[in-house]
C-alpha cells in the first residue's frame, strides 16, 4: 500500500473509473457512482424479491419489506397527515435510498457516498425545492406568511422577516450538513482506531474492542440519519401543506 | 364475529402481547442509560450545534452575496452576520422546544 492509503481521510477519495465527457462536463463514472447504483440496485433487490413470493403470512425477509413500507406510511401520516399520501413514493425512496448508501458504507473497503456534501446537499436541495413548489401550489401567495410568525406587531416585521427567511433558508444546509458530518466523522473516526490498532502492535486490542463499540455505534447511526432526513422532510412537507 | 365457540383464545393473545409489549418497553427503558444513551444526547449535541452554525453560515453568505451585487462594502455582511445568529439562536430554541416536548418519543436510539 502507498503512503497516502495510510490517510484516515483517503477512504473519501473520488476516484474516476470510467471517463465521461459530455461537452465542458465532466460526467465520469467514479467510485462513488458505483455505490450509489449499487445503493439503488439493492434497495430494488430487497424489495421486489422481498415481495416475489406475497405469502399471506410474509416470512422473514417479505415482514422485513412490509415493515419499512409501514414505518415510512406511519411516519408520513403522523407527521403530514392524510395529503402527505401523495408524498409516500418520494419519502419511502428517499429514505431507502439514504438508509442503503449508509449501511452499504459499513462495509469495509466501500465508499461512503453519503460522506459527500454535495450528494446530501443535493437530497437536501430536492427536499428543499419540492417543499417549497408545494407550498406556493398549495398556498398561493399566502405562503409567503410563513416568513411572518402570527401575532407580531407589524413594527418588528422588517427585523423578524429577515431571519425567519434565513433561517427557512437554512434547512437545506442543517439538513445536509447533519447527514454529512455525522457519516464522515464517524468513518474518519473508526479509520483513525484502526489505524491505532496497527500502531500499537500486541496493545492494539484496545483499540480495537473501542472499535467493536464504534461500529455498532456507526450502525446506529447510519440508521438513525437516513431516519432523522426522512422525518424532517415530513415536518418540512407538514410546514408547507398546513401553514403554521 | 362469527367465532362465538371460542373467542378467548385471541383475547388471551391479545393480553399476553399487552404484556410481553409492557415487558419490552421497560427493557429499553431501562437500556437508556448505557451506550444508547450516550449516542443519543451526543446526536442532540450535534444536531443543535449544526443548526446553529449552518444558520449563521447562510445568514453571512447572503450577506456576502449581497454586498456583491449591490456593491454596499461590508455591511450587509455584517447586518447578515446578525440577523443569521439571531435565526440560528431561534433555529435551536425551536428544536430545542421539540426536544424537551417528547424526551422519550421520537429517535430510537
Amino acid at each position: 500500500m502507498s503512503t497516502e492509503a495510510h490517510s484516515p481521510l483517503s477512504q473519501f477519495e473520488v476516484h474516476t473509473l470510467v471517463p465521461i465527457q459530455i461537452g465542458s462536463v465532466d460526467a465520469s463514472f467514479t467510485n462513488a457512482a458505483v455505490f450509489m447504483v449499487a445503493a439503488a440496485a439493492s434497495v430494488l433487490l430487497f424489495l421486489s424479491l422481498g415481495m416475489a413470493k406475497r405469502a399471506m403470512v410474509p416470512g422473514r425477509w417479505q415482514s422485513l419489506v412490509e415493515l419499512s413500507y409501514e414505518f415510512i406510511a406511519n411516519l408520513v401520516r403522523d407527521n403530514v397527515g392524510k395529503e402527505g399520501r401523495r408524498f409516500f413514493p418520494f419519502v419511502f425512496a428517499l429514505f431507502m435510498f439514504i438508509l442503503f448508501c449508509n449501511a452499504i458504507a459499513l462495509v469495509p473497503y466501500t465508499f461512503t457516498v453519503t460522506s459527500h456534501i454535495i450528494v446530501t446537499f443535493a437530497f437536501a436541495a430536492v427536499v428543499f425545492v419540492l417543499v417549497t413548489l408545494v407550498g406556493l401550489f398549495k398556498h398561493g401567495l399566502h405562503f409567503f406568511s410563513l416568513f411572518l410568525p402570527k401575532g407580531v406587531p407589524i413594527a418588528l416585521a422588517p427585523l423578524l422577516v429577515p431571519i425567519e427567511i434565513i433561517s427557512y433558508l437554512a434547512r437545506p444546509v442543517s439538513l445536509a450538513l447533519r447527514l454529512f458530518a455525522n457519516l464522515t466523522a464517524g468513518h474518519t473516526m473508526l479509520k483513525v482506531f484502526g489505524g491505532f490498532v496497527v500502531m500499537l502492535g500486541l496493545a492494539g486490542v484496545a483499540p480495537l474492542l473501542v472499535i467493536v463499540v464504534l461500529y455498532g455505534l456507526e450502525t446506529l447511526i447510519a440508521f438513525l440519519q437516513a431516519y432523522v432526513f426522512t422525518i424532517l422532510t415530513c415536518i418540512y412537507l407538514n410546514d408547507a401543506l398546513h401553514l403554521h | 364475529m362469527a367465532e362465538n365457540d371460542h373467542p378467548p383464545p385471541l383475547d388471551e393473545l391479545e393480553k399476553r402481547l399487552a404484556a410481553a409489549r409492557d415487558i419490552q418497553a421497560d427493557r429499553e427503558r431501562g437500556k437508556g442509560s448505557g451506550l444508547a444513551a450516550e449516542g443519543k444526547s451526543y446526536g442532540l449535541a450535534i444536531r443543535l450545534a449544526i443548526e446553529m452554525v449552518s444558520t449563521l453560515a447562510v445568514g453571512v453568505f447572503l450577506g456576502w452575496v449581497l454586498d456583491r451585487w449591490l456593491d454596499s462594502g461590508p455591511w450587509l455582511l455584517i447586518v447578515g452576520f446578525f440577523l443569521g445568529a439571531a435565526a440560528g439562536s431561534l433555529n435551536v430554541y425551536r428544536v430545542s422546544q421539540t426536544m424537551i416536548r417528547e424526551p422519550g418519543d421520537g429517535e430510537t436510539g
